[in-house]
């Protein structure tokens, strides 16, 4: 009997998204935009320091809508991965790990970090 | 390295459709996953259309009664239709259960039915489990002494220490949990999956057994233990509603307390 081209069955193509598994990618994928999104504060920081004109000039950037948007999402990245980052040390210490705990703190951190995004651009707009 | 894609000999075609019989009326669609080792082909999924009101109500019946009444090639395994010898544990509906404790009242529209994900098919529904026995063999999942056992009575547990092998020893091996889990579909080769570390934990926990730090130097991996990062789709998908994520996270905790004595 060959067994050298057995396929592998489907994976991801069928599993039905779980709570559970899309906010763990979210936690990479958040990991991920962050450190992109760096580049940006550095560039701020760096025209902090260059003078005026420069920081003037970047301000004008980033507050055109696109670049805005991108910063809404970078903040949403930011206070997900925080928040979802608290999770994994209470998990860590063995808490909210039965399916309750996982589905409420989930859904908690995912409100929250919506909330916190709003209000941080609320006072900062 | 995690391939998302599926290799060429394992992308899924359109199959065959069988319609339902003259005058059904409470018709159900099953799709279902085909794969003959023999034809050369790609798999397939092919389609039936069956008569509910001439079936029983799990979707174990309805694979049999496509088996016996429409297409005796379908092949699957399956033997106690009650939950607990684990044999027919497929992904229905998206998440991986036994079909014999799904009720197909349970799945909106069409039935699929898939092998057990990212596994070597070996036909149809049957996945290879070989390398996940093995990986459960490695775990040595027996009573592990030094001392010399009584002679005249069995080694006893007290109430509360046989509690603690509660939620662990229930664990049938259907692989639900394991093949739910992403990170043994990239990892599967070293990392052993919440199926097989829950076992782990049942042996590391047992208070009978004297084996627990050489369990856990044989656990200390970046790879069979580590690659756990409490995804928790195993605790979701558990037919038999385990927790094999809460039990590779206190296997962590113990690896931690014995570090720091």
């Amino acid at each position: 009997m060959a067994t050298d081209n057995r396929p592998i069955s489907p994976h991801l193509q069928v599993y039905r998204p779980q709570l559970t598994s899309v906010l763990s990618i979210s936690h990479r994928i958040s990991g991920v935009l962050l450190s992109i999104g760096l580049v940006l504060v550095v560039a701020w920081l760096l025209a902090l320091a260059a003078g005026p004109e420069r920081f003037a000039a970047l301000s004008g950037f980033l507050a055109s809508v696109p670049v805005l948007l991108v910063l809404v999402a970078w903040t949403a990245a930011l206070f997900y991965h925080l928040l979802n980052g608290i999770r994994h040390l209470l998990w860590d210490a063995g808490w909210l790990l039965d399916l309750r705990g996982a589905y409420a703190s989930g859904w908690t951190v995912v409100g929250l970090a919506g909330a916190l995004t709003v209000i941080a651009w609320g006072v900062w707009l | 390295m995690a391939e998302f894609r599926l290799p060429k000999n394992s992308r899924i075609n359109q199959g065959r459709h069988f319609p339902a019989p003259e005058g059904a009326s409470n018709v159900r669609t099953f799709r279902v996953y085909r794969w003959d080792p023999d034809s050369g082909e790609n798999p397939r999924i092919d389609s039936y259309d069956l008569d509910l009101d001439e079936c029983g109500p799990m979707v174990l019946d309805a694979v049999l009664k496509i088996k016996n009444e429409i297409d005796p090639t379908l092949t699957f395994r399956r033997s106690c239709r009650e939950g607990i010898c684990g044999s027919c544990a497929f992904n229905i509906d998206g998440t991986n259960t036994l079909a014999c404790t799904k009720a197909i009242d349970e799945v909106k529209g069409d039935v699929r039915i898939y092998p057990l994900p990212h596994m070597p098919v070996i036909k149809d529904l049957v996945p290879d489990l070989t390398h996940f026995y093995a990986q459960y063999a490695s775990i040595k999942p027996w009573l592990r002494t030094q001392s010399p056992a009584p002679p005249d009575k069995e080694r006893l547990q007290s109430r509360e220490d046989r509690e603690k092998v509660d939620g662990l020893y229930e664990c049938i091996l259907c692989a639900c949990c394991s093949t739910s889990c992403p990170s043994y579909w990239w990892n599967g080769e070293r990392y052993l999956g919440p199926a097989v570390l829950l076992q782990a934990y049942r042996w590391l926990v047992d208070s009978r057994d004297e084996a627990t730090g050489e369990r856990l130097d044989d656990l200390e991996d970046p790879f069979r233990l580590y690659r756990c990062h409490t995804i928790m789709n195993c605790a979701k998908t558990c037919p038999k509603g385990l927790n094999p994520a809460k039990a590779i996270a206190e296997i962590k905790k113990m690896m931690l307390a014995r570090r720091s004595l």
